[in-house]
């Protein structure tokens, strides 16, 4: 009895020591609102920010239209891309002003249709000339894109209309799965949650644990009786709760403001989130431990998640298309197992394929910096 | 005349131990120049909406000459891998869903014959639209291929071509690389983050130690104490800046079709209204883990809303105001014009003249918040 007894009583002694630990963790939190604020306005703030803000779709183009010789069928083309939502065109009448507007940037491309344009059309070897700003070249694709499309439908309808029949020889049907109305929103929303959890999560403990550091009150806690591991629990639990509080904002306002569908279960969603959370309120606290210092540690905790989230993580960027060595970079980022999770839990549903081995990783980053930070902590302390 | 003489001896100063603070502690000094470069290096790579590697499957359900040519020009592109050769319909979700295939084509049985009657012929493609961006510009590759097979069937086979042909040019990034657009707009980018941040923590942490009050009851004035914060920062951020051009002209080899002088005042006027920014929220916060807060809230929008990866024109009317007080927004346009197009300041004055106000107006707001807790 006695040994059973004993062991009992050691690791409730350790509960009671956590949970005081997290009491007193969880008032400093109350009385110092900024750590509130990270947790939970920051989120909301940025979710909505970049929810509304963030879209790669491409409407209301500035386009110089250029008409040299105002006859029918130019002018019929012009109309077109008047009432098109994808552009917005200026109408002129020669190219030096659309040089000079393309120049200046007021328009991202002229589109001109030259003096014999009619003539050449009766022949059958109408050009359409096309001059885009090449600075954003997936905008410029895009542009190039949506005019072709537009004299497609133009050069279709006009043989419908009993002109020599043209049709081109193959004709493509496009089905876009899990997007079907090719919103960018779909796709941005599940990743700037990983971007706003990677970066809460880092800076809620880097700072917390930093200012600890600083101000000395850490080696003071170290000469109570509580042990270095439940430090770190006593740090993580309530800060991983403020997290949770944070990650539930950011999934009701895209399911419910910018409806996005939820298609996978909400246990994967919220397990992998959660070990998620853990991830990243573990990268904040080894750096802190580490350093020591708030200006250093939240400049390392800011390069280490928020831009390689960013860039790195398949969040905008296309991975496979990466160099190799970036790509090998992009297995070390968390960020990149979560975005490849959130975006088939959301848009594709529970796809075992994809959520198995991208939650095993999680689960094995999160332990592997359970055991550095316990490790960074006691060799700071001998 | 000797009153400002002392005024910039003492501004001197001050840059001078504020930069020996920053410097001479080894992690702080390599987490300020290193960053820059590597992510500069990192992110020039990643950073771009062109695609090189696109796996995909075909479902081939003719198995003619036509068909095929057509699946070897895809083949041939460099850019298009096929992973398999499906046979039915229901395999395609399995390779779409497991993101083993980023796009199936599937050919209809009689492709070639309704070719050869110059009837129309279909091939459907079905892409993954978890990232609809990439998918969209998969989609995009795969039309130009087919419009060029159809160009040279046209040719062939002496079918009427398309009445009306479209000659496209693109003008400062001929061959459209994404590459070209990204990376000088990341000078302003990888810069911002962390002066921005340096200013406002340096003077947030002398609040916090208590050394702040030391410096109000030296000689110095309080616009002197600010001066001898700000210029430090903007020293780190030229600094910088200098490393990220290096990189995209030594290593990116983007040429650089504009003048340094332009590029450099521009972004000194860029600086000065971030590090005013930083010094306004240094004296607004009692606290690091306050400065902190304020200074993540604006650096994220400033630096996803910049126009760096997304159009500024894409969004809505109201996030677009946002843009106006945005300093990263101006020195985007200013560093992709210069560098890109070459133009001179002339044609900037629409950048140049929003950071002065900005500048001014921080720096201004900022004097005032510190003199009023002096008093």
């Amino acid at each position: 009895m006695s040994a059973d007894g004993r062991m009992a009583s050691a690791s409730h002694r350790k509960l009671v020591r956590v949970r005081a630990l997290v009491a007193k963790e969880a008032r400093q939190m109350v009385r110092d609102p900024s750590s509130i604020a990270i947790g939970v306005v920051l989120p909301l703030i940025l979710i909505l920010l970049f929810g509304y803000g963030l879209s790669l779709d491409v409407k209301n183009v500035p386009l110089a239209v250029v008409i040299e010789n105002p006859t029918p069928e130019a002018l019929d083309i012009a109309t077109r891309f008047r009432l098109s939502p994808y552009f917005s065109p200026t109408a002129m009448h020669s190219m030096t002003p659309a040089m000079r507007a393309l120049l200046e940037h007021r328009v991202d491309g002229i589109v001109r249709f030259a003096s014999d344009f009619s003539r050449h059309l009766s022949l059958g070897d109408a050009k359409i000339q096309l001059i885009v700003h090449g600075g954003d070249a997936n905008r410029a694709r895009i542009i190039e894109g949506y005019v072709g499309g537009i004299v497609g439908v133009w050069a279709a309808q006009l043989s419908a209309q009993g002109r020599p029949l043209a049709t081109a020889p193959v004709a493509v049907q496009t089905r876009l799965w899990f997007n079907e109305a090719d919103d960018s929103r779909y796709f941005l929303v599940p990743g700037l949650v990983v971007l706003v959890m990677t970066l809460i999560g880092g800076l809620l403990t880097a700072m917390v644990m930093a200012r600890e550091w600083e101000r000395g009150t850490l080696e003071s806690l170290l000469v109570t009786p509580v042990r270095s591991d439940e430090i770190l629990l006593g740090k993580t639990i309530p800060y991983f709760g403020l997290a949770l509080v944070g990650f539930l904002l950011c999934v009701l306002s895209a399911r419910v403001l910018f409806d996005v569908p939820l298609r996978g279960s909400l246990a994967v969603l919220f397990g992998a989130s959660m070990l998620y959370v853990l991830i990243a309120l573990g990268i904040g606290l080894v750096i802190s431990s580490w350093v020591k210092n708030q200006l250093v540690a939240s400049q390392l905790t800011m390069l280490a998640t928020f831009l390689p989230a960013f860039m790195l993580s398949g969040f905008l960027f296309d991975i496979r298309s990466m160099p190799v060595v970036v790509r090998l970079i992009t297995y070390v980022l968390p960020a990149r197992y979560y975005v490849a999770l959130l975006q088939s839990v959301f848009l594709a549903g529970n796809v075992w394929s994809v959520v198995v081995p991208n939650t095993l990783a999680l689960a094995a980053m999160a332990a592997l910096l359970a055991l550095t930070s316990r490790f960074v902590m006691t060799k700071r302390l001998a | 005349m000797s009153e400002i003489g002392a005024t910039f001896a003492r501004i001197i100063a001050l840059t001078r131990k504020e930069l020996l603070a920053v410097l001479k502690d080894p992690r702080s000094r390599m987490s300020l120049l290193v960053p820059p470069i590597v992510q500069a290096l990192i992110f020039g790579y990643a950073a771009s909406y062109d695609l090189n590697r696109v796996p995909y499957a075909s479902l081939d359900q003719d198995h003619s000459t036509a068909s095929r040519e057509l699946l070897s020009r895809l083949d041939g592109s460099g850019i298009f891998e096929r992973i398999a050769d499906l046979s039915r319909q229901s395999d395609i979700a399995r390779l779409i869903d497991a993101r083993d295939a980023l796009l199936v084509i599937q050919i209809e049985p009689e492709f070639e014959r309704h070719l050869l009657a110059r009837q129309s012929a279909t091939v459907q493609l079905i892409a993954d639209g978890r990232n609809s961006n990439t998918a969209g510009t998969a989609l995009g590759y795969v039309s130009s291929i087919i419009d060029r097979f159809n160009a040279d069937w046209s040719d062939v086979h002496l079918a009427p071509a398309m009445p009306v042909q479209i000659e496209a040019r693109t003008w400062y990034n001929p061959n459209l690389e994404t590459r070209w657009f990204m990376i000088p707009g990341m000078i302003g980018t990888l810069t911002l983050l962390q002066t921005m941040m340096l200013t406002a923590m340096s003077v947030a942490r002398e609040r916090e130690q208590g050394t702040f009050d030391q410096l109000l009851v030296t000689p110095f004035r309080p616009y002197e104490i600010m001066a001898g914060k700000a210029l430090p920062s903007m020293v780190v951020g030229s600094i910088q800046a200098a490393g990220v051009l290096l990189v995209a002209q030594l290593w990116f080899r983007i040429p650089f079709q504009g003048s340094y002088l332009a590029l450099y005042a521009g972004l000194l006027l860029f600086l000065l209204a971030a590090v005013g920014m930083g010094l306004l929220i240094s004296s607004i916060s009692a606290t690091m883990q306050q400065s902190m807060l304020y200074t993540m809230l604006l650096i994220m929008p400033f630096s996803l809303l910049s126009g760096l990866t997304t159009p500024v024109s894409s969004m809505p009317r109201l996030v677009q105001y946002l843009a106006f007080i945005n300093p990263l927004a101006y020195a985007i346009d200013i560093t992709r014009r210069i560098y890109l197009e070459g133009v001179g300041l002339d044609l900037l004055v629409d950048d140049l003249w929003p950071l002065a106000v900005l500048a001014t107006l921080s720096l201004a707001a900022a004097s005032w918040v510190f003199s009023r807790r002096i008093q």
